[in-house]
């Protein structure tokens, strides 16, 4: 009887092992490869290893000129919304059309979006005139415009647009920014809708219709008794706002302390009273709210504020205090990759806020991450290498022996070539004669296309997790750096400023690394055909670059001295790779000139 | 030694004591002030009708700036109850102001018993019966009131 490895329970280390080890074999001759060639390339005179740069530099802006050359006239969406819509139905492939349709149907209100937006950015522009703006060299295709904001920036902001829109309503300044607060701060909206019905508007945000002149006070009445707390001592201070309802001051607080600390409100705090839906004015709540809460309050507000606005994002970096104005829609994001730099040196996606995955669109990027993570190829691996029981449907491998399978679990026995009974198989009990059936031939041919699959998603998985393993190593080299350069100045004589090129070029390995890591994921989901080629040359001239410099970056702090002038070389080169490559694939995003094999949705 | 009893929460059981509801009462532990034994009758005209149920009640600390914590004690077949006597009602969560007292919160669960909504179920399969089967399901919350309600 030959073995035969059999049931459930046997799946699951069976699936688990061979991925990793094809995993493994295939860093392993990554490795390999990046230490047996680069040294041809770092051990060359160095006057000959600097002219190949600057050919190769030459190259590159030929590249860049013949990317740019074929594109189609840039209307850029930030400045004509429509017409880039136009352009888009215009050059749109068959695949994409229904897509285009879409966006024009909502047309209407996207444009109405668009105006505001621009409107939002005008107001900004004089609001920040101090920002240095013009001191960025000329655009790339895949840079997108955007400023930070510091928390007092955003403040400021606030307040220019509820003093616009009070002076417009007629209203103070606290019940606008409730108001707006309540509109989600769309102001066309709420200007609209106030002008329609005034009364519906304010009853609806919680001012009530008749709105008093007089500034909220606390005031003692006599004979009151709180009904919150049941006191009734005389000279009680107590509050109320003009729906009537009156509390004692340190219920109010009390309240007011659960609302905002425990319960994360602030915007619309509603009045402690049962079944109102009176909200709290900022004036009533300044009133109210204690010194140790107000600073936790004006966050709450702050934070409403960036999180209701299309236009805004917070920076994701932990304890980052700034947020991030980026002009690019959520429908845009099919042709755009649009990466922000905040302050705090963290460059994340607008669209999707992980951190920068440029050139892969969020889409994608979304679509990678589950798949790596399901770690759905395991599945795959299993049709790959082996099969079900017909009877009972255990998953079983056959680890060698004859044809002859008996299930573990159910006791069938059956023929591993063609699955049928085993007692009907005639006399041929070694070898299946029954084999070049049809049927025989279509489970082979679904077992090798589904086999086939399995290996293209590890070829791209491999590079994508080695770039990320790799960064992370560089990264580990990088806090040796600071070593490095202190070693280097006192060993060479170097000054302080002659050894920053060692960081240079570990901040350029880092970039291209991440830049590199999500090629390999945008790769997987491309359709075979010559743009995608000329990706993998740019994709490859990067790689190439770049374990070139990580090679070098190795190197003993001895030698490094010498190296300067090369390194330096490389880190621009480096670096330079990198911008084509993103420029050219973030122009064909715009122009939708990519075919993927995914939908971009 | 545990804080001094709120005069609000001192105030409400005297008050609760000296002018009780009708078909309500509430008393409270001896050892621990914030505990209390709730007593309900269903509401008449009600398939609940007839029955005593028993809850229990809790005064948290921050009480009254959250809600009290209540739970019926007595077995009952009721689409916004679950099987252990936790009750979904929106006064006992989000819609809980500090103005409200223990004997509004009752009388807002003696409405429950009276006007179940099967709409925004806590008990599925109850609330699929009430829904599929009402006479059959008002039937069923009738045995249970004569099965574990009774007066004692």
């Amino acid at each position: 009887m030959p073995a035969a490895f059999v049931g459930d329970e046997a799946a699951e280390p069976v699936t688990k092992t061979p991925p990793s080890t094809r995993k493994r074999k295939l860093v392993d001759s990554i490795t390999t490869s990046a230490t047996s060639q680069p040294p041809a390339t770092i051990e060359l005179p160095k006057r000959k290893a600097s002219k190949t740069t600057t050919a190769s530099v030459h190259d590159a802006n030929a590249d860049a000129e013949q990317a740019a050359l074929p594109a189609t006239p840039q209307t850029l969406s930030s400045d004509k919304p429509m017409d880039s819509d136009d352009d888009l139905n215009s050059v749109a492939s068959s695949g994409m059309l229904g897509e285009a349709m879409d966006d024009s149907s909502v047309d209407f209100d996207a444009a109405d979006s668009d105006d505001d937006g621009l409107e939002d950015f005008q107001d900004d522009e004089s609001a920040f005139e101090s920002q240095p703006k013009d001191l960025r060299p000329a655009k790339k295709a895949f840079e997108v415009d955007f400023n930070v904001y510091s928390p007092g920036d955003i403040q400021h902001q606030q307040d220019r647009q509820v003093e616009e829109v009070a002076t417009l309503l007629e209203q103070p300044a606290e019940q606008t920014a409730i108001l707006l607060r309540f509109m989600s701060w769309n102001k066309e909206r709420l200007i609209e809708q106030y002008m329609d019905n005034q009364e519906e508007v304010l009853d609806k945000a919680g001012l009530g219709a008749n709105m008093s002149s007089n500034p909220p006070r606390l005031e003692a009445i006599d004979g009151f008794t709180c009904d919150i707390c049941c006191e009734d001592e005389p000279g009680l201070q107590s509050f109320a706002m003009n729906c009537g309802h009156r509390f004692c001051v340190d219920c109010y607080r009390q309240y007011l302390g659960q609302k905002i600390r425990e319960e994360g409100e602030a915007a619309r705090i509603k009045c402690p009273g049962d079944g109102c839906n009176k909200v709290m004015d900022a004036k009533s709540l300044d009133l109210l709210v204690t010194s140790d809460l107000t600073d936790r309050y004006h966050e709450l507000l702050m934070r409403t504020y960036v999180d209701d606005k299309e236009n805004l994002k917070w920076c994701p970096a932990p304890n980052c205090v700034y947020a991030v104005e980026c002009g690019v829609k959520r429908r845009d994001l099919t042709r755009t990759v649009p990466t922000v730099n905040c302050d705090c040196k963290h460059a994340f996606c607008f669209g999707c806020t992980l951190a920068d995955h440029q050139p892969c669109p969020c889409a994608l990027v979304r679509k990678w991450l589950k798949k790596c993570e399901d770690d759905s190829e395991t599945a795959n691996w299993i049709s790959a290498n082996t099969k079900e029981c017909p009877k009972c449907g255990s998953t079983i491998e056959k680890n060698g022996g004859c044809n002859h399978m008996t299930c573990r679990k159910c006791r069938h026995e059956f023929c591993w070539m063609c699955m049928g009974l085993w007692s009907e198989h005639g006399t041929s009990w070694y070898n299946c004669n029954r084999f070049e059936e049809k049927s025989g031939t279509d489970a082979r041919d679904a077992q090798a296309s589904s086999r086939k699959s399995l290996e293209r998603y590890l070829h791209y998985y491999n590079r994508y997790a080695n770039h990320e393993q790799s960064a992370k190593l560089d990264k580990d080299i990088f806090h040796k750096t600071e070593k490095k350069m202190q070693l280097l100045q006192s060993s060479s004589g170097m000054s302080w400023i002659e050894v920053q090129f060692l960081e240079a070029a570990s901040q350029a390995l880092q970039q291209c690394r991440q830049t590199l890591k999500w090629t390999y994921a945008f790769a997987y989901y491309l359709a075979r055909n010559n743009q995608t080629e000329i990706f993998e040359d740019n994709q490859k001239d990067l790689e190439m670059a770049v374990e070139n410099l990580s090679e070098m970056f190795e190197k003993n702090t001895d030698q490094l001295a010498g190296l300067k002038v090369d390194m330096m070389d490389k880190t621009s080169y480096c670096m330079r790779r990198r911008v084509i490559l993103l420029d050219d694939t973030a122009q064909r995003l715009k122009e939708e000139g990519w075919t993927f094999n995914v939908d971009l949705k | 030694m545990a804080a001094p009893l709120p005069k609000r929460i001192i105030k409400e059981t005297e008050r609760l004591q000296s002018e009780p509801v009708p078909g309500i009462s509430a008393e409270p532990h001896e050892e621990n002030a914030r505990y209390f034994d709730v007593k309900v009758d269903g509401p008449s005209g009600s398939c609940y009708e007839g029955g005593e149920f028993q809850l229990e009640l809790f005064l948290p600390d921050d009480y009254p700036m959250c809600p009290p914590r209540i739970r019926f004690l007595t077995k009952i077949y009721h689409p916004n109850i679950d099987r252990l006597g936790r009750i979904c009602l929106d006064v006992l969560k989000n819609n809980w102001s500090p103005a409200l007292q223990i004997r509004t919160i009752l009388l807002s669960i003696q409405a429950l018993l009276g006007a179940p909504n099967p709409e925004d179920p806590l008990n599925e399969a109850v609330a699929k019966q009430w829904k599929e089967n009402q006479p059959e399901a008002i039937k069923t919350a009738r045995e249970w009131t004569t099965l574990y309600a009774q007066k004692k």
